[in-house]
């Protein structure tokens, strides 16, 4: 039993979980500003949460460049790693799409305050919602977890969709509603992202446990 | 939809993984271990073997074949039976008194444990590699030119040389020792040594390699060649190897067998077999959580 080395990577795998913890707050705190028009909120997103996430990633890749050279892993330890090198990757951007939403913020303090969005704090809980189930179905190799965060981003889509049609409806009737209208969208269209993100990680965990690649449905087609 | 009515746009229609290649790009080469749909040709297939050395079962029921011109790897931990059935496979366990086998070889068609079966022409078709070098304690060329001669396989000495050096050669040796082929071969470092063993086997035209831990001696560099040469090899032959390094295993094999305590846990290729074996056991050892 190679008792050394599985503590590595229970360690490696704690680092990238609290990475995506902060994620989670990254993106929390950023919706959560540009609901509450709260640049105090969206600074500490831009300013702390997201340089800590940068440092993070650096980090963790080189550790997992440590055990791949030195520990010369097989099997599901080499599709853990592997795994874990990619979903840094997917979290790091994860944390930039969260300053994006951080700086609407600042935008929208230029503009008038106009009808709340029911449907935005609603995509947000969904998509930080994918974020918990795809980090857990890491923590615990849950791959039926791993399957609603799939299952989760198709109602976020459509979630996009209708504030897609609503703003389009509304900036249709009125034309100086347009900036605020864009302002709202791309929030809407960060948050799709981020959610496509923990798609990926939730991809990950399925290739790491069960050693199958589902992405872009290629299993349907071998 | 333009996918369902290609001939309606200009474009050509992008099809999925698996299907035409889209914007008429051609096909990029691949390069795999043991071409898919290739036709195989089966040179050793063991059949329901058990094996004994006198009460004392080893090996069980084992069913295997090896396939031409493929680089076969057993693995296993110590004691699980993959030297004992590499031995089978050219009847090296005949000397050790009391041993048994139950079922069959079939080497090239024929079952190798029938009665009458020319062990020594056996041997010349099915070669093999220990893992400490054991050079007779002749020049260079007697060495190599050895198995020639107990054989009565070259008739002249013009002969003899010419199938001396083209062994020598094919064993990546030939440079290093051309200007000293009548020195001493125990003179030779370890991994020349090595090499000149497997250029003694090949003299005599074997079709099998059998190789029994062929690196475990050597320093990384020597390791590195004669995995090379390995892979050379299998041009012409087909290999089977025994090793405790299963980075060499996946780094040179094509497919690779997992032995524990002398039964087959699983056969597979390569690649799958150290990325996503399918069976427990043969995760827990090559991941190294056995035991």
């Amino acid at each position: 039993m190679r008792k050394h080395f599985a503590e590595e990577l229970e360690d490696l795998k704690e680092r990238v979980v609290y990475m995506g913890g902060l994620v989670e707050t990254a993106v929390h705190r950023s919706v959560h500003a540009f609901v509450d028009r709260d640049l105090d909120l969206s600074a500490s997103v831009i300013r702390e949460i997201e340089p800590e996430v940068n440092h993070l990633e650096v980090e963790i890749d080189e550790e997992i460049l440590r055990l791949l050279a030195l520990q010369q892993p097989m099997a599901v330890d080499l599709r853990f790693l592997a795994a874990c090198l990619k979903i840094t990757t997917d979290l790091e951007r994860m944390g930039d799409l969260a300053v994006n939403i951080a700086q609407g913020v600042e935008r929208l303090l230029e503009q008038p305050l106009s009808t709340p969005l029911v449907d935005l704090p609603l995509m947000a809980e969904r998509t930080k919602h994918m974020i918990r189930t795809a980090l857990d179905s890491l923590i615990g190799a849950d791959v039926d977890l791993a399957r609603q965060v799939l299952e989760t981003d198709d109602e976020v889509d459509s979630i996009r969709d209708q504030i897609f049609r609503e703003l389009m409806h509304r900036m249709g009737q009125n034309s100086e509603l347009v900036e605020r209208g864009m302002t709202h969208i791309l929030v809407a269209r960060n948050l799709e992202r981020i959610a496509d993100h923990a798609t990926n990680i939730a991809e990950d965990v399925i290739f790491w446990v069960e050693g199958v690649d589902i992405r872009h449905h290629l299993h349907d087609h071998v | 939809m333009a996918t369902s009515n290609p001939s309606s746009t200009n474009e050509p229609a992008l099809s999925p993984a698996g299907g035409s290649l889209p914007l008429g790009l051609a096909p990029l080469p691949t390069r795999e271990a043991s071409p898919a749909g290739a036709p195989q040709e089966t040179v050793v297939d063991a059949r329901n073997v058990n094996f004994f050395y006198g009460k004392h079962q080893v090996l069980f029921d084992i069913n295997l074949a090896v396939q031409a011109r493929e680089i076969f790897a057993l693995i296993g931990p110590s004691g699980c039976g993959k030297s004992t059935f590499l031995r089978t496979l050219n009847r090296m366990n005949d000397t050790i008194p009391g041993v048994r086998l139950e079922g069959e070889v079939i080497v090239n068609g024929r079952n190798i444990y029938a009665p009458g079966t020319d062990v020594i022409g056996l041997r010349r078709t099915v070669g093999m590699i220990f893992q400490r070098s054991n050079p007779f304690p002749f020049s260079i060329f007697e060495n190599v030119a050895y198995g020639l001669k107990v054989n009565g396989l070259a008739r002249g000495r013009r002969e003899q040389e010419a199938v001396v050096e083209s062994s020598l050669r094919a064993a990546g040796l030939w440079d290093e020792v051309k200007d000293r082929l009548h020195k001493p071969a125990l003179a030779l470092s370890g991994g020349q040594q090595q090499r000149l063993c497997i250029a003694r086997a090949l003299a005599i035209e074997p079709e099998i390699l059998l190789m029994d831990e062929p690196a475990s001696a050597l320093d990384p560099i020597a390791t590195t060649r004669i995995e090379e040469l390995a892979l050379e090899l299998k041009a012409k032959y087909t290999i089977v190897i025994v090793t405790h390094n299963l980075q060499q295993a996946a780094r040179i094999s094509d497919r690779t067998c997992f032995f524990l305590m002398g039964r087959v846990v699983e056969t597979g290729p390569t690649q799958r077999m150290f990325t996503n074996p399918a069976r427990k056991e043969t995760e827990d050892y090559i991941t190294g959580r056995f035991g």
